[in-house]
């Protein structure tokens, strides 16, 4: 605890430990300080492909890669890679199956200055509704180091969301492993109702949980770092056990963890459900602590929302 | 190493073996009432070239990794190429028939993982030269010494990505890549150059760091040599095959009507009489 690290440098500096001993991957750049794996080339001669600032290239050429049997990482913004090579990702990378991990950095609306042409806000949406796509976000550096070693070990097409800013870590570097998949409950104060969170804003569920505890609110706080597949018996414990479910993510809330979650649960076990998100618009220049709190996804808007939700049950 | 001299008696078994793909390429189109035939037969004698003489393959061993690599960019033209594998042996010809059935190994574009012998999946204009430089980059990684050979569309490379993957492969030195753009001069509304200008061809494949090749694309002599030439060269290669779209048929011939529509039943009859009388083209 106590270190402040982004989860796009937390998971590069470990991808770039892993090559040290591993050496049957190669890293693809297109140009972007992303998450440190520009050096990946330095470090290891050979094993990085420059494609220049042209990311529908850079994808076709992980995926010839790939097709050879290699294992491919390529690292762009979460942006260029959802949009800029959208098709490439879906008809070249996901519809032949290929073993390509794909880092989308400079996640949501953490941005901050560069503004909404550069905020990936739609990126889960996008490559969630892709067959054969997986889709994961580490909540802090821990789980991001901690992916960067099960990500060399996945097989397909994966899509890593990483955020640009430095976040405290939540995790014990001594106990946390990641696993594909499953949810991680990381707190439990009762069963009025469940925030299940994607992400680095799990610090801000936390802190809302740790409020609404003062106020008499027991509250369940999963973190969902693989958005898909989802795990959905945490989705339908937490609705039977809790009966009310609230997502908290840094993304559109047209077709990122919230509607992954609705739609399980309005199929499986309707329950009344508050998505927290940003709310169908750009992102904006700006400090992002303003502007989470202009989409209401701050602390105190959490609390407020959480409140909301426990008088619908 | 892929085959790369070959003499008369080759050419001659060759340009046999052309007239038989291009009556599959037929056939398959009008069983299946639906196809794009005249970009296939554009294509017959550079994949019948390439398949039954030049690529190092083996069909018993189909994703053998140190075999050559053929990706087929202009992937509507893909019953050209089921044609060259069914009679290569990677799978019964009898599935020709089949072309864009439901549950068919034979999908309306490639499925490399439906299609036995198939390198890369296609179907999405302007992608395969991407890929290409991708596993032209494997190959110089591992050390091995095959070569990706990648046929694009002449109405293909107006689109930009095309020019981003040939950038790249000049960057990278890529002697191992060769691209193939089908020159029929054809696209599904008009003339290319009415649509969409291309040419001056040569000047921008070497503006790109690229050695150029212009050849017959119908002679299977000019065929041989090119592929040839392209090996020697030490940059990536542009082979220009000057073609014409529906070649072989006449009432295909230069018509862009025929760049995606199937055969009547009579326009069957008529066209595999005139491939087969035709004979070599």
């Amino acid at each position: 605890m106590g270190t402040l690290l982004a989860t796009r440098m937390a998971f590069g500096q470990e991808l770039l430990e892993i090559a040290k001993t591993k050496t049957d991957f190669v890293v693809c750049n297109a140009d972007t300080k992303t998450c440190g794996l520009e050096k990946f080339g330095q470090m290891f001669p050979g094993r990085e492909f420059s494609f220049g600032i042209a990311e529908q290239n850079l994808v076709g050429g992980a995926a010839g890669l790939a097709s050879c049997g290699n294992k491919v990482f390529l690292a762009t913004f979460g942006v260029f890679a959802s949009m800029r090579a959208c098709e490439q990702v879906r008809t070249f990378i996901c519809y032949p199956n290929l073993n390509v991990t794909i880092i989308g950095t400079h996640a949501g609306l953490q941005v901050g200055g560069d503004g909404a042409t550069h905020a990936a806000i739609e990126d889960v949406s996008i490559m969630r509704s892709f067959p054969n796509m997986t889709v994961v976000q580490p909540a802090d550096a821990v789980s991001a180091r901690a992916l960067a070693h099960a990500a060399v070990d996945f097989e397909g097409p994966l899509y890593i969301r990483l955020h640009r800013n430095a976040v405290a870590d939540i995790y014990d570097p001594e106990t946390y492993q990641f696993e594909f998949g499953k949810a991680r409950t990381v707190r439990e104060d009762g069963s009025d109702l469940t925030i299940i969170s994607s992400g680095i804003l799990l610090k801000k569920a936390l802190d809302a949980a740790e409020i609404l505890k003062g106020q008499g609110v027991g509250v369940r706080v999963v973190d969902m770092a693989t958005i898909k597949p989802l795990d959905e018996e945490a989705v339908l414990r937490a609705a039977r056990e809790t009966g009310a479910i609230m997502t908290v993510e840094d993304h559109t809330v047209l077709g990122g963890l919230g509607s992954a979650v609705a739609e399980v649960v309005v199929s499986k076990c309707p329950v009344p459900m508050e998505l927290v998100g940003i709310q169908d618009r750009f992102g904006e220049s700006g400090d992002p602590e303003l502007i989470y709190r202009d989409h209401g996804m701050d602390v105190d808007s959490i609390v407020a929302k959480a409140l909301a939700l426990k008088a619908r049950k | 190493m892929n085959r790369l001299v070959f003499n008369q008696k080759d050419v001659e078994r060759l340009e046999q073996q052309a007239i038989q793909i291009r009556q599959d390429v037929i056939s398959m189109i009008h069983a299946a009432k639906a196809g794009h035939p005249g970009g296939s037969l554009s294509a017959v004698e550079m994949v019948t070239a390439l398949y039954f003489h030049v690529l190092n393959i083996d069909p018993e061993n189909p994703r053998w990794p140190d075999r050559d690599r053929f990706v087929l960019s202009k992937g509507h033209a893909c019953p050209v190429l089921y044609a060259a594998l069914a009679r290569r042996g990677f799978f019964d010809p009898s599935h020709l028939n089949t072309l864009r059935q439901y549950h068919s190994i034979l999908q309306g574009h490639p499925d490399m993982n439906k299609t036995p012998g198939l390198d890369m999946t296609a179907g999405s204009l302007g992608n395969g030269l991407s890929i290409g430089v991708g596993m032209a980059l494997s190959a110089r990684l591992h050390k091995q010494d095959y070569t990706t050979y990648v046929m694009l569309g002449d109405g293909e490379i107006q689109e930009g990505m095309v020019w981003e993957a040939a950038m790249a492969a000049g960057h990278h030195d890529l002697k191992n890549l060769v691209a193939i753009v089908d020159c029929n001069g054809v696209q599904i509304n008009g003339w290319v150059n009415d649509v969409m200008t291309v040419e001056p061809l040569a000047d921008k494949w070497r503006a790109f760091g690229w050695a150029v090749v212009e050849v017959n694309g119908h002679n299977m002599t000019d065929v041989l040599t090119a592929l040839h030439t392209a090996k020697t060269m030490r940059k990536p290669t542009a082979i220009l095959m000057r073609t014409v779209k529906g070649k072989g048929v006449s009432f295909m011939e230069d018509q862009p009507k025929w760049h995606g529509a199937a055969p009547t039943d009579e326009e069957l009859i008529e066209a595999i009489a005139q491939i087969k009388e035709g004979g070599v083209v």
